[in-house]
């Protein structure tokens, strides 16, 4: 059972550095949007170094995005989906599986190039370690909301925005603490560890409800 | 494995497609669903395969230990779940490394369909008769006792036909069991005929209460 989720997440991988997959897509789109901040903004760098937290955050939610759309969508429709039904594995590890291998080539590129990306939007030494910590504890929620809608969208073609539409204001709690805890490190009331304590549930929380929801949402008859 | 159906209906967006079908399967048993286009014979595969539940009726299978039906068939359609990007060695190991069970390796199991050449070629390059020969050869690597098969031979030529009718037959020889929805002579020998006929869908009386 488990050599098969890793077969289907070790082929998402290969598939995502194939033509055609997302594979480095949405860390060139999250370069994008937090390159065209300052410019936005100007060069007053105490501004951008107080709302670089936020920056990143907001460019990480819109990188998720990318290539969710086709998370099970491009299964449903060359019939891989069916053969993952006749898997002896359930439904929900399949999922899993796939959200794995998603938040493996979106959410883990993203936190890793956070530190880097913060100069961008001049954060010092503590606010980047935070940003990129709080993203590695905060993006596999991104991922396993994502998957749900997702999940409802698969069979629906151009089914992007709608995918955006439902699953953006679900994704506001993580987004909240996360950026709170990034803030929180760089100066202020909260200790860091709390709203990154919050954080890491949020993503816990995520795993398992987004995991049955999505799974359900295949399951659902015609 | 055994496989029996007692009087199957399906009903899709509202529309009696078929009802009160009933057949029966034992090992080494094969039978040919015929009928028009759109007469539901997909419709019966995918119910059979679990993709879409039956409006009424039951389906039994027995002599397969604690597997439930879709884990113990092959299925192979117009969609043939083979990923364009992917070589065709690779679609087939991980359908092995999927469904488990394996039996011959995807390099032997290309090589039984005259595909040996194409192991290493990413599947988009394939024509779509070699596609088709690809996820047949799913059928090989993995050790099902049920092949549900819908048109088989499409964009097959007539060498691959004649592949095709010899693994179904070897199949049958090891006690598997074959559902084949079809419009051409598939070969199988002495196959039950099983024809989804326009009459016995029943009048749509109930329509308008699907949506009410």
């Amino acid at each position: 059972m488990i050599r098969a989720v890793l077969a289907l997440i070790a082929r998402d991988l290969r598939l995502s550095g194939r033509v055609g997959g997302s594979g480095a897509l949405s860390l060139v789109f999250f370069l994008m949007i937090v390159a065209l901040v300052p410019f936005a903004l100007g060069p007053d760098l105490n501004l951008l170094s107080r709302i670089g937290p936020a920056i990143l955050w907001l460019a990480a939610v819109l990188a998720t995005l990318i290539g969710l759309d086709r998370l099970f969508q491009a299964d449903e429709e060359d019939g891989s989906l069916d053969l993952m039904t006749a898997a002896p594995v359930p439904l929900e590890l399949v999922v899993l599986g796939k959200v794995t291998a998603h938040w493996l080539t979106t959410g883990l590129p993203l936190a890793l190039a956070a530190p880097l990306f913060g100069l961008l939007v001049a954060l010092d030494g503590t606010a980047m370690g935070a940003t990129a910590l709080t993203l590695l504890a905060g993006t596999p929620a991104l991922s396993f909301i994502g998957a749900v809608g997702a999940a409802l969208t698969a069979s629906i073609r151009r089914g992007g925005l709608i995918l955006a539409v439902l699953v953006l204001p679900l994704m506001i709690p993580t987004l909240i603490f996360g950026v709170s805890a990034a803030q929180a490190a760089s100066g202020g009331t909260v200790p860091f560890l709390v709203p990154l304590a919050v954080l890491a549930a949020l993503t816990l929380i995520a795993a398992v409800v987004g995991t049955l929801a999505a799974a359900a949402a295949l399951r659902w008859p015609e | 494995m055994r496989l029996s159906v007692d009087n199957l209906a399906c009903r899709r967006s509202g529309r009696r497609i078929f009802a009160n079908l009933s057949f029966a399967l034992g090992p080494g048993d094969a039978l040919a669903v015929t009928g028009r286009n759109g007469a539901g014979k997909s419709s019966l595969l995918a119910i059979l395969s679990g993709r879409l539940r039956p409006d009424a009726g039951r389906i039994d299978v027995a002599d397969v230990g604690e597997a439930s039906l879709p884990e113990c068939l092959h299925a192979v359609g117009h969609r043939d779940g083979l990923k364009s990007s992917l070589t065709a060695g690779e679609n087939l190991l991980f359908a092995q490394r999927l469904l488990g069970a394996p039996r011959l390796s995807p390099h032997d199991a290309l090589e039984r369909l005259g595909l040996g050449h194409a192991h290493d070629l990413p599947v988009a390059y394939l024509s779509a008769g070699q596609r088709r020969r690809v996820a047949l050869a799913r059928l090989l690597v993995c050790a099902r006792p049920l092949w549900l098969l819908d048109e088989p031979t499409a964009a097959l030529d007539t060498a691959s036909q004649a592949v095709l009718a010899e693994l179904m037959a070897d199949h049958r020889d090891g006690g598997g069991l074959v559902i084949a929805a079809t419009h051409q002579a598939l070969g199988l020998a002495d196959a039950a005929e099983l024809r989804i006929e326009a009459a016995a869908a029943a009048p749509v009386e109930d329509v308008q209460e699907e949506w009410a």
